[in-house]
């Protein structure tokens, strides 16, 4: 099908963004790589009456580190984070991530932002910010908010962003010089959404001894989602494949898995469990020079 | 709404200027508009790549973009392929290697290898076998064209 017809406007900045927000409200829908948004209109699920394409904002467009931060603007294409020198070397776990989502002409145009705002619960970049601690820039009428990924994911493709928000920026914390991670996921062809996906990271600080452990599962919630529970049962130990076993059932069963044409609910909690315990451990080897 | 805008286009090194609406995607707007029909559209949601063009030297789903967008932009579609009476090696590789049948997906094929050969001119097959992974063919199945793609980068390597 075609899309429906739309009144199309393209800001220059963010303020002028923020301001035909305001003016137009729910009826308006921003577009910035369009992967997820067009396919929608061309099915006449979407049908916004105003489409604002952020496109020309150039100002959302950059990798760089601040502080002790890495800082990428909300219009920034999958593809450029990917392959990104910085990225590569500093957060190859986040480059891991956006690796597996759609194929390569899909990340030469989707954006981070875009990604992060559709808040599709089995996408990778939403399950890699969890993981990550990352941080939302929102910037609004009122002025500018940081969100956290619990604030700012609430259900399936619905984050807390009132009409008139704009996300403009992630802010990703530096990871310690002892990291081991693993992002994984389970599909059935190349480039389709996840049925599970996995991101997992390990910090240590003395040899042969885990500090903390995050475990960010997408695909099995209606949002992305840490096994804190199964995170507080590794922290300060040393992994052996009994407690990695132990703690891959306990993420399974923090899950809360509905079942859909991909797969039945108890598939995917068995799969989150497999590939937790995967994960886990390949990050255990990493951290162990193994 | 009838409101349409006016856009300047450059596609296969040819500038074109042309009023669109809004809501008309870019492959129609090359299929239609500028009657250049070598773009194939099949899934007109992203997932089986025959649309797949090059916007500003990157392969994209010509699908998932309005045409209002590729104002100002560069845009190499398969017409641009060959240079003049000389078919470029891939459209040659994929003729001798036998990389198509019905041909519906090729032009999404080789746009998405063009871009790949550009950044990774000696590819192992499984490289290939990823890159190629986001364009669905119906009727060889892929062996003819992981073939094609590495007997081309092997001709372009040796050029």
């Amino acid at each position: 099908m075609k899309p429906s017809a739309f009144e199309y406007h393209n800001p220059q900045s963010v303020e002028e963004a923020v301001e035909l927000l305001d003016r137009y409200g729910d009826e308006a829908k921003i577009i910035a790589g369009g992967q997820s948004l067009v396919p929608m209109m061309n099915f006449r699920l979407a049908r916004p009456e105003i489409l604002i394409d952020i496109n020309g904002i150039k100002e959302l467009e950059y990798i760089k580190s601040e502080g002790d931060e890495l800082v990428i603007g909300a219009l920034t294409r999958e593809r450029d984070i990917e392959k990104s020198p910085l990225v590569m070397e500093q957060f190859p776990f986040l480059a891991q991530a956006i690796s597996y989502i759609g194929h390569s002409a899909i990340r030469n145009r989707g954006t981070i932002g875009g990604s992060l705002v559709h808040a599709d619960p089995s996408a990778e970049l939403p399950t890699a910010l969890c993981a990550l601690n990352g941080k939302l820039k929102v910037v609004g009428p009122s002025g500018e908010k940081i969100l956290e990924p619990e604030e700012f994911f609430l259900t399936y493709l619905t984050t807390s962003l009132e009409p008139s928000d704009l996300l403009t920026e992630v802010r990703i914390p530096a990871l310690p010089e002892k990291t081991g991670w693993s992002f994984s996921e389970l599909s059935r062809r190349s480039g389709d959404f996840a049925i599970v996906a996995v991101g997992i990271l390990l910090f240590s600080e003395a040899p042969g001894v885990c500090r903390e452990a995050r475990i960010a599962m997408g695909g099995v919630a209606a949002t992305p989602m840490r096994a804190q529970e199964a995170e507080a049962l590794l922290a300060g130990q040393e992994l052996s494949e009994d407690l990695i076993a132990k703690a891959a059932l306990q993420a399974a069963e923090e899950t809360d898995t509905e079942p859909d044409y991909h797969a039945s609910a108890e598939y995917r909690m068995d799969m989150a469990r497999v590939f937790v315990k995967r994960g886990l451990q390949e990050a255990w080897n990493m951290l162990n020079g193994g | 709404m009838t409101d349409s805008r006016r856009i300047l286009v450059r596609v296969n090194g040819v500038e074109y200027q042309r009023w669109v609406e809004p809501r008309l995607v870019l492959v129609d707007f090359l299929r239609d508009d500028l009657e250049l029909m070598g773009t194939h559209i099949g899934c007109e949601h992203g997932i089986c790549g025959a649309c797949t063009v090059l916007f500003n030297d990157r392969a994209v789903r010509s699908c998932l973009m309005f045409a209002v967008q590729a104002d100002g932009a560069d845009i190499l579609t398969v017409e641009g392929l060959a240079a003049s009476d000389q078919l470029h090696p891939l459209q040659v590789a994929f003729r001798e290697k036998h990389g198509l049948q019905c041909g519906y997906c090729t032009p999404g094929m080789l746009m998405s290898a063009y871009e790949f050969l550009n950044e990774n001119s000696n590819p192992s097959e499984e490289e290939v076998r990823k890159a190629m992974s986001g364009v669905l063919c119906r009727c060889t199945g892929y062996k003819q064209v992981v073939d094609s793609v590495m007997e081309a980068a092997e001709q372009m390597r040796n050029k």
